[in-house]
């Protein structure tokens, strides 16, 4: 029972492990400054309106 | 600079931000500084991207349209080739450094290209890097249309010889961060298995008991093998040199306590120490990490290629029409032999050694000599490289190649070369060589003591040795105590190309400061006007005259004039190195050196004047005085206390006076000093056994500042600066340079106070040990205990220090 309940704690933990040596390989720690600026960025359809409305504006 | 009191609302360009002249060029009431500017916001309008305007206030930069066929070398195949990172049938890759790179509207633009051209299919930014990675179709848009691309919105990619050259890919930091993974997910799994054995729980399930141990021991294995090759391979990179580097006892730490284990977990005897096996590895490879991390983005190592064109214009001489006529083609620059013509045009600068051959040669050397003062060049005449041409376009004869050029063998003089090693590096490395062979002895003497007595205390003792004494702690000190210093110092604007400085930095005695750039401020020198008042007829008929030249001494009188219109100028004429006519209103007016503006009077050399003289009548002069840094008397009475201090200047003697006033009488004030004289002047102190520091502005005194100990490189830009120093210090915190001397010295007590702890640690240890007293167990809670002490003592004390100085934020 106790080894059953090991494996799968293991197994668990290495899921993660995978999951953060994926992230490396496809470089996510490379850079982890610009990605928290260009989340803020409004996407593309905003973008159209919100223009349309300041050059109305303006 | 331009002072235009009579405007109350200061007209700002809706995109750089600069001040508009006037209001002339404008579109839908938004106004620009320049047509560039109006162009740029015209592209963005149009691909309706002018969200960029909404996400920070004037984001943009001034461009510069004015190609000419300076991005020709790009049609190179061979230079392509060197700047792509991919390239297949459909589409290339490439990666440009963009210095212009500042704010979040930035990034917003350059990863929506895809918008203003269609070829480009993604393109993605690192800001910290300021590098744009582009993926493009090639067949619709070439590499140089490209670059033309983001030049024209003011994003002009900086492309040079070196990082042409060199272009290797940095993989370091990810197989770093992979072995931190494996270590980080096995030892916290082992620690887990291990809790029985810490809590000294019996387990008498003997089946339990060996299931944990070869769960741990299968956990262990990617560790040692995968996380602890960066010691293993640095070891054995080190035998093959013959050298035993302080890898090499961690890795020998590493195997004895594996060996150890594994011995442990075979015969049964044991659970073996694999929790502290891979903790060790863990905390040492997050050491190295945070090391790394610390100046990945420094690095700044350039050298004097990066000052260098890229490509130079060649006039190819036909043989046939007895070199009357050629064409005109651009050549990458490492093409240009010796024999070539090349075109140089204004502001463009001279590659190489090369004898004028046509035109006039107007030389600003600043760059090699600091003297802001162009020289006048005549047919004939040789040409320094380094040199920039303020006049119009030259033909010149190469007679040297770029890489024999003056300029390039200051550069290349043996210092360049010369890599200084840490002391500490190398004091940790021989301590631990010595220390090795001395673990070694002890750990086989000590074991063949016991061995008559008893097999299993002798592998004990010879484990728990080898273990206790590895010198990991000292390895560990310098560079985490070192490396927060060096983030402490970042902190404040002043970065260091490695942490070696740091110890240099603590063991300055003389300072020698460079005076152009560093004390004094470049760009903002006042002009004062000595002689009659000037009326504002008057001003404005100087103004009108000065505003033809593009000299800077002209610029720089055009801007401390008042004028709200101009007046026409006739006959304009500027004679190089002497100075410029015009009649005005009938009136003849000149303005330049005092034998061209008056016949009469007799050269002045000591400083630089303008003389101006209309209708013959001499006025009077301009004078240039140099506007110093705020506290630089300060900066030098705290400095002049404990350091030998001395001045060198490439000007003339006419600031003395000036500089008598922060400076003592003991300190010495070198005037008319060439970069050479400099770098000599270095030597003399250091031949004098002194440790110099120099500070300077990287430009004309680059080889002093490598000759130095510690060259520091004074600067207004960091993004923008290049030449090969030990140290960038941001001009805005030069006051605080005292202080970061101060906390170098501190950073070397701290050192010697955890070498002293560490070695406390392994000499009780040891001791211990060797008694037999020592199971290898606790010897392994010691090691990495020793190491987290000593790693604790070195980052709160060194931020603690930098809180009480001031240089830490509480």
């Amino acid at each position: 029972m106790i080894v059953l309940l090991i494996g799968i704690s293991l197994l668990v933990a290495l899921g993660f492990l995978v999951a953060f040596l994926i992230a490396v390989k496809k470089g996510q720690y490379k850079d982890t400054h610009t990605p928290a600026i260009r989340v803020l960025f409004d996407n593309e359809t905003e973008n159209e309106n919100k223009e349309e409305n300041n050059s109305e504006s303006k | 600079m331009s002072e235009s009191k009579n405007i109350v609302v200061s007209l700002v360009c809706f995109h750089c931000g600069d001040e508009c002249k006037d209001d002339s060029i404008k579109i839908d009431e938004k106004l620009f500084c320049c047509n560039g500017c109006k162009t740029v916001y015209e592209i963005l309008d149009q691909n309706k991207l002018c969200n960029y305007y909404n996400l920070d206030q004037t984001p943009g930069i001034s461009p510069n349209f004015n190609f000419g066929n300076r991005f020709d070398y790009l049609d190179d195949p061979s230079t392509i080739q060197k700047i792509l990172d991919f390239q297949d049938e459909n589409i290339s890759k490439a990666t440009f450094h963009i210095p212009q790179m500042h704010c979040s509207s930035c990034i917003w633009l350059l990863e929506n290209l895809y918008k203003l051209n269609n070829a480009v299919t993604h393109s993605q930014v690192d800001f910290l890097k300021k590098e744009l990675s582009v993926t493009f179709i090639h067949n619709k848009i070439s590499l140089k249309e490209l670059v033309k691309l983001l030049t024209s919105i003011g994003y002009e990619p900086q492309i040079l010889l070196e990082s042409v050259e060199q272009k290797t890919e940095n993989k370091v930091s990810q197989t770093l961060h992979l072995r931190i993974g494996v270590a980080g997910f096995c030892f916290l799994n082992v620690m887990v298995f291990s809790f029985p054995e810490y809590l000294g729980i019996d387990v008498n399930d003997s089946f339990l008991k060996t299931f944990f141990v070869t769960l741990n021991f299968i956990l262990s294995l990617p560790v040692v093998f995968f996380s602890g090759w960066e010691y293993f391979g640095s070891a054995i990179k080190g035998l093959r040199k013959k050298i035993i580097n302080i890898d090499f006892p961690i890795s020998l730490g590493i195997l004895a306590l594996f060996g150890r284990s594994v011995y442990e977990t075979l015969s049964q005897t044991g659970a073996g120490y694999f929790d502290s096996l891979t903790g060790l590895i863990f905390l040492l490879l997050i050491g190295k990490f945070f090391q790394e991390k610390t100046y990945s983005y420094l690095n700044f190592e350039r050298n004097y290629k990066s000052f260098f064109p890229l490509s130079v214009t060649i006039k190819s001489i036909d043989p046939a029409s007895d070199g009357q006529e050629g064409t005109e083609k651009s050549i990458p620059i490492n093409k240009l032999m010796v024999g070539n013509r090349i075109i140089v045009r204004k502001n463009e600068i001279i590659p190489a050694d090369s004898i004028l051959f046509n035109g006039d040669g107007r030389i600003d050397y600043s760059f090699v000599t600091g003297e802001s003062k162009p020289v006048s060049k005549v047919s004939g005449e040789m040409i320094y490289a380094g040199g920039r041409q303020l006049g119009s376009a030259i033909e010149l004869e190469v007679i040297r190649e770029v890489s024999q050029s003056y300029l390039t063998q200051l550069w290349n003089n043996d210092i360049f070369n010369k890599k200084s090693e840490s002391f500490f590096t190398n004091f940790s490395n021989v301590v631990s060589k010595r220390f090795t062979i001395f673990v070694l002895l002890t750990a086989f003497i000590s074991a063949g003591f016991w061995l008559p007595s008893s097999f299993a205390t002798a592998i004990n003792v010879f484990t728990a040795v080898l273990i206790v004494a590895c010198p990991c702690a000292i390895a560990l000190s310098v560079p985490f105590t070192f490396g927060n210093a060096m983030r402490i110092f970042g902190r404040n604007k002043f970065y260091l190309r490695n942490t070696s400085v740091i110890e240099d930095l603590g063991k300055i005695d003389s300072i020698v400061f460079d005076k152009t750039g560093t004390i004094t401020q470049l760009g903002k020198s006042d002009l004062v006007f000595t002689g009659t008042v000037l009326n504002s007829f008057q001003q404005k008929m100087i103004k009108s005259l000065v505003r033809n030249s593009t000299h800077p001494l002209s610029l720089k009188i055009y801007n401390s004039l008042e004028a709200d219109e101009f007046y026409p100028v006739t006959k304009f004429d500027e004679i190089p190195g002497l100075g410029i006519t015009g009649v005005v209103f009938g009136n003849l007016i000149k303005v330049g050196s005092k034998e061209f503006v008056n016949q009469r009077l007799e050269a002045d050399t000591i400083t630089t004047k303008i003389f101006v003289s209309i209708n013959d009548e001499t006025l009077g002069h301009f004078s240039i005085t140099n506007s110093y840094r705020e506290e630089i008397d300060e900066i030098i009475k705290t400095l002049s206390k404990r350091f030998k201090l001395s001045l060198l200047s490439g000007d003339n003697e006419g600031e003395k006076f000036n500089l008598l006033k922060f400076f003592n009488k003991e300190d010495e004030l070198l005037f008319n000093q060439s970069p050479e004289n400099k770098l000599e002047y270095v030597k003399s102190l250091q031949s004098l056994n002194k440790k110099v520091l120099m500070v300077g502005d990287g430009l004309n005194d680059a080889g002093a500042l490598k000759q130095s100990d510690v060259g520091i490189a004074v600067t207004e830009d960091i993004s923008s600066f290049s030449p090969a120093c030990d140290a960038i210090l941001d001009a805005s915190n030069l006051k605080m340079l005292p202080k970061f001397l101060n906390y170098s010295q501190s950073a070397i007590k701290i050192i010697y106070i955890s070498f002293v702890i560490s070695f406390l640690y392994n000499l009780i240890g040891l001791s211990f040990a060797i008694q037999g007293m020592l199971s290898p167990l606790i010897a392994a809670v010691l090691m990495p205990l020793s190491s987290i002490s000593v790693v604790m003592f070195a980052t709160l004390s060194t931020n603690l220090l930098a809180k009480k100085r001031g240089l830490l934020s509480q």
